[in-house]
């Protein structure tokens, strides 16, 4: 029973409160993207300027960083697409022996810290003399990837009716037309909500990429470096900036996409 | 006989492990008949509508259905639909797609297939609905679109799986009549799920009679309530006493018999029984009688002489109408 009286002035200020120290380090990472002063972070900024986003612009080791950064989050996102549909169509639609303990190990790569996650890729790397590469990121990020989509799309295919599927090889569609006609679109907001949440943890993460990369620089990695050695600072915040907005728009999207997808297809009475 | 049957069953199993969900079942369900699969649930009658429809493969035995092998046949090469107990309307499409849909994996063009489908909906009466998303129709309506929808691929045989059950009682009466119209104007072999006993015996042609697996009995609706084979039919299809053979005077002590009520009568020679209940039913009267440690059920004439309950009533009935059943397999 939701209350229609007016939470008390307390209530507000703390709610207020919680969103600042959420939010105030972002806008302090936006605020000094614009300052004109590049070697320590003074409060308040001297002046503003709008110079280094031209800066970061003409950066090459910028936009080699955020190319390898989108090439490992797409491939990724791809492999756990494909990968994660079927293991979740596999879970989701028939009975067999050891089901339940292949639905909990697909899950346990997002359990495990990442960096027990970083350290068994590491080492199984090097046993098996695997040079890093933009494929051994990859496959670090590929373990979540995949967990991400399947536990979006299992949730899909629990809810859809296998009786449309039986409906649809009835009325003489044979395998293939069924999943292009049938299954598909009712898992396609699934996956692209599943997609994108993949794509947008793969773009931020540090910690398994650390271990897999070897000398390669993805994004996040390349901004811890530049914290390290300070040259041109306000270019890092500038990137900060566009990995917000990479990753914050996928979020929302997956959200909303998700969101009035309640009712269970093809069980409506 | 020539003609060829839509549907043989010949010894046909489906074990799921150790269920034997259907168990040796022969059955020919003739072309152009309205055939009734009766039974509780788990008798099988559902995962035999499946095996017609190829959901199911069988796991002994071997099913023809116009001449022609079965088995190994996927569903998508049968012409056979089916008319799905929740209806499985597809919620991503609008009614005129979902009832398109089998003509097009059949690459029907798309104009031909839009009139089509507009043609089926009109014979459901459901003209001008088309445009509709499935989600907003009534029960009934969905049922109506989930028989145009297997009508429009002019099957040889239409598969109904319970498709009444979720209908309220006035309009699944309403339905039943339709269907039953709608059989008999298409010509089409219709095969119906059910576990309504007074379904199946006011639209079929005749009825298979499912218990455990296995067909009790066959037959057209008269003879499944005149002539019960088993106990379990006279039990399960209803409305009928089922008294020792010899306490009914025909037949001996290890056979059951049927008595219908109807034939009970008042008979001054007769046997003295206690009436233990009293339903006035406007030209009838329904008894409940209590004979030499047996409860009968009794349906009168009503007549002002009827007696009222805890009183005695003299009755009888003539033995050339009790029915002598088969033991239980």
């Amino acid at each position: 029973m939701r209350s229609e009286t007016r939470a008390p002035m307390a209530l507000k200020l703390a709610a207020v409160g919680g969103l600042l120290f959420l939010l105030l380090p972002i806008a302090l990472i936006f605020l000094y993207a614009f300052t004109t002063e590049e070697k320590s972070y003074q409060f308040p900024p001297p002046g503003f300027t709008t110079k280094w986003l031209g800066v970061t612009l003409g950066r090459a080791d910028v936009w080699q960083a955020m190319g390898l950064s989108i090439k490992v989050a797409a491939i990724s996102t791809a492999l756990a697409l494909v990968m994660g549909t079927l293991t979740a169509a596999a879970v989701a639609r028939s009975r067999f022996f050891g089901r339940e303990a292949i639905s909990l190990l697909v899950i346990l790569p997002i359990a495990l810290p990442g960096i027990i996650t970083g350290i068994s890729l590491r080492s199984a790397f090097s046993l098996l003399d695997i040079p890093f590469s933009t494929w051994t990121i990859v496959l670090g990020h590929a373990t979540f990837c995949i967990v991400i989509v399947y536990n979006n799309a299992v949730a899909r295919f629990r809810r859809t009716s296998g009786a449309l599927i039986d409906a649809a090889m009835d009325l003489g569609a044979d395998g293939v037309q069924t999943f292009r006609l049938v299954i598909l679109p009712n898992i396609a907001t699934a996956l692209l909500a599943g997609g994108m949440l993949a794509f947008a943890l793969s773009f931020d993460e540090v910690i398994v990429t650390t271990f897999t990369a070897g000398q390669q620089t993805t994004l996040p990695i390349w901004m811890l470096e530049e914290l390290v050695r300070p040259r041109q600072r306000p270019v890092t915040n500038v990137v900060a900036m566009a990995v917000v907005l990479v990753t914050v728009l996928p979020i929302l999207a997956a959200y909303y996409l998700t969101r009035d997808g309640e009712h269970i297809a093809g069980q409506d009475k | 006989m020539t003609m060829t049957n839509a549907v043989t069953f010949r010894g046909v199993s489906r074990h799921f492990g150790p269920v034997r969900a259907v168990d040796a079942v022969d059955m020919e369900i003739r072309e152009g008949e309205f055939f009734a699969m009766l039974g509780p649930s788990g008798s099988g009658k559902t995962t035999s509508l499946r095996l017609i429809a190829g959901f199911e493969q069988p796991t002994a035995g071997h099913i023809e259905i116009f001449g022609e092998t079965a088995e190994g046949v996927p569903p998508y090469r049968r012409n056979v639909n089916t008319v799905f107990q929740n209806y499985a309307l597809f919620p991503h499409l609008n009614v005129r797609d979902n009832v398109a849909f089998g003509l097009r994996v059949k690459g029907v063009p798309k104009a031909e297939r839009m009139r089509a489908a507009d043609e089926a909906l009109a014979l459901v009466e459901l003209a001008g609905l088309g445009d509709r998303r499935a989600g907003m129709l009534s029960g009934g309506q969905r049922q109506r679109v989930a028989l145009a929808r297997a009508l429009v691929n002019k099957p040889r045989v239409l598969l109904l799986d319970e498709p009444l059950g979720a209908l309220d009682l006035k309009l699944r009466e309403q339905m039943q009549e339709e269907l039953r119209k709608l059989q008999r104007a298409l010509g089409i072999t219709f095969v119906f799920v059910t576990h309504d006993q007074d379904e199946a015996l006011s639209m079929s042609d005749r009825v298979a009679v499912f218990a455990e697996g296995r067909i009790r009995q066959i037959g057209t609706p008269e003879e499944i309530y005149r002539r019960p084979a088993t106990r379990f039919v006279a039990d399960f299809v209803g409305s009928s006493n089922v008294i020792p053979a010899d306490f009914a005077g025909a037949g001996p002590a290890d056979r059951w018999a049927s008595l219908r009520p109807e034939d009970i009568r008042p008979d001054p020679a007769g046997r003295n029984a206690t009436i233990t209940s009293r339903a006035f039913l406007g030209r009838v009267v329904r008894l409940g009688l209590h004979l030499e440690g047996q409860d009968l059920t009794a349906i009168l004439p009503a007549a002002d002489t009827i007696p009222m309950p805890g009183e005695s009533l003299s009755i009888g009935w003539d033995t050339a109408r009790v029915h002598v059943m088969e033991p239980d397999a």
